[in-house]
């Protein structure tokens, strides 16, 4: 079994796909950030960047259904904003009996709710947008440029390269335990014995997920020192980013910045 | 099976852009001391078994197993790289575990990433490394030491990141304080139970299988005193805080009032000339309608442009 369905990247002969890594993992958090900056209630702003991460979504080819898709990944956390409606202080909208109690919705909680909503989902589709045109690999190379820590890119590519074998053993544990012990997915059906022995059980399973990945670091450790490595990360030289890109990174910026000042401004 | 996101990751947009960028900044500043002591501490073998063991962790999060109701216990894993590993190790494991989960998975936003490390990685880890380790000494080198002080740092950490999280939240002005605490602590005290059972059945199982992994006091390291004493004070200041803020909420609730106050004061700067939004608009609701229209203006070019540039990719192909 292979799982390569946990890899987002999705190859697309697109505009979006053909960019420099750099500029885009600068652009997508400089987007992040103009939506970050954007106060409460600019609601011009928001429907310009709304029309801004819409053209990207269609340029880069990947399917405005897949993306919208994926940001629904976002929604759960919803909950934590909901409460908001009825503390604000404000003007009231809207009273709702809840048994003893009754809940005031206020117009400044409706657009504190409603701003918090946007951004969550304009920002959650920039990054879906990044992380499926760009392979992992180059966004490697867009981390070292904007000078993280090599130790950490070095962790970090290595954890790529293991993820889907990790994963592939885990599916396997996974199976064995379905074949021998209990099925967790089936309701109502008497799955093996009390909590706590299903808690050691999977416990038992991490477990040997550890053991097995001390020795296959162990294993990884003799491979790449019978090939030369002493603990330094040594990787090429960046190419040079094209002026080109470095037109539309820096008009991308302006227009961002320009953005967030019309959000005050409005 | 596919990932599901754990519910302690926060999205963008929940956080305000002061408390996400604080965050950002401490996180940073403790990775950078942590990189640096496992430079010193820990030989160049170390560098690829991190790495496997990030990937074990990430993948060990699809371990999990049934509770009541059709809901599910799962690992989270920073007790178990803490005590494995050690402490300045597992902050980079786990720092790389939530940084994956964001940049791949957008499993939590890119600019709260800063507060979701703290609150994974650095709170994971110190507040296990306390627990833990004032266990061990506790126990004086007795076998229980091993199960009491993983299952109390496994709960701990969990806990304590949950309050984390809803204060960080309740600073922002997105959850009130008096309701995301006591939820947030309630519904974790739970899941921690959870993950306080599996981090002993692992350690039960290593105990048999490799006692060398675990015996062996990895978490004896040089400056460890310090991630204690971080772990002492978060989990100490969490517990004073929570049912502080959680009672009286008009003290955090003034900070996101203030924090408010610091958007809307930025607002004069740049309005020298007063009522001015679009050129030659002035009304809010027909600045937003000339949005529309830009928008709606910029997504039809981008389009027709698309169908050109498809038409013309695909017409040398049907003659060739």
């Amino acid at each position: 079994m292979h799982v390569h369905f946990l890899d987002p990247y999705k190859p697309r002969a697109s505009l979006i796909h053909a960019f420099d890594p750099r500029v885009k993992l600068v652009l997508a958090v400089a987007f992040i950030l103009a939506v970050a900056l954007t106060p409460i209630g600019a609601w011009p702003v928001y429907v310009l960047l709304f029309a801004v991460i819409l053209s990207v979504v269609m340029l880069s080819e990947l399917g405005v259904g897949y993306v919208l898709k994926r940001s629904a990944l976002a929604l759960p956390f919803v909950l934590a904003a909901v409460p908001i409606l009825f503390t604000a202080n404000g003007v009231p909208l809207l009273t709702v009996p809840v048994g003893p109690w009754t809940l005031t919705i206020t117009v400044e909680g409706v657009q504190r709710f409603v701003t918090i909503l946007l951004k969550s989902w304009l920002s959650i589709q920039m990054a879906i947008v990044l992380a499926a045109s760009t392979p992992f690999p180059q966004l490697l190379v867009a981390m070292r440029a904007v000078r993280m820590p090599r130790l950490i890119v070095a962790i970090v590519g290595l954890m790529w390269r293991y993820l889907f074998v990790m994963v592939d053993e885990v599916l396997r544990l996974l199976r064995a335990r379905t074949a021998r012990s209990g099925d967790p997915g089936l309701p109502g059906v008497r799955i093996g014995g009390s909590l706590a022995w299903r808690a050691r059980v999977t416990g038992g399973m991490a477990g040997n997920l550890l053991v097995r990945s001390f020795d296959r670091g162990e294993r990884i450790y003799a491979a790449m020192a019978a090939r030369g490595y002493d603990g330094e990360v040594r990787a090429f030289p960046l190419p040079p980013i094209p002026m080109g890109q470095r037109l539309i990174l820096g008009v991308g910026l302006a227009v961002l910045l320009l953005l967030v000042l019309l959000g005050y401004l409005v | 099976m596919h990932y599901s996101p754990a519910p302690l990751h926060i999205p963008d947009g929940f956080l305000s852009i002061y408390v996400a960028i604080i965050f950002w900044v401490v996180s940073l500043m403790l990775i950078v001391y942590a990189l640096k002591r496992v430079n010193q501490d820990l030989g160049e073998r170390q560098v690829p078994l991190m790495g496997v063991l990030a990937a074990a962790i990430f993948a060990g999060q699809m371990l999990n197993f049934a509770v009541a109701g059709g809901t599910s216990g799962h690992m989270l894993g920073a007790t178990l790289a803490t005590i494995l590993l050690g402490p300045w190790a597992a902050i980079l494991v786990m720092t790389c575990v939530v940084g994956v989960q964001a940049l791949i998975f957008q499993d939590g936003g890119l600019l709260a990433l800063g507060a979701n490390i703290f609150n994974m990685a650095i709170i994971g880890v110190s507040v296990s490394y306390f627990a833990y380790r004032t266990v061990q000494k506790l126990a004086g080198g007795k076998p229980w030491g091993l199960y009491v002080g993983g299952f109390a740092a496994a709960w701990l950490s969990v806990v304590v990141a949950a309050l984390a999280t809803a204060l960080e939240l309740a600073i922002s002005g997105t959850s009130p304080a008096n309701i995301a605490l006591p939820t947030m602590g309630a519904v974790h005290a739970l899941i921690g139970i959870g993950e306080g059972l599996i981090t002993v059945g692992a350690l039960a199982f290593l105990a048999a299988v490799r006692p060398d992994l675990v015996k062996r006091d990895n978490t004896e390291v040089p400056a460890g005193r310090v991630v204690w004493l971080v772990g002492l004070v978060i989990a100490l200041g969490l517990a004073v805080l929570s049912p502080l803020a959680s009672s009286n909420p008009d003290g955090l609730e003034w900070v996101a009032e203030q924090q408010g106050f610091i958007g809307l004061a930025q607002s004069p700067l740049y309005e020298i000339i007063p009522d001015y939004a679009f050129p030659g608009v002035s009304s809010e609701a027909v600045a937003t309608i000339v949005a529309g229209l830009l928008g709606t203006t910029l997504v039809f070019v981008v389009a027709l442009g698309l169908a050109y540039s498809r038409r013309k990719r695909s017409s040398p192909a049907e003659s060739s």
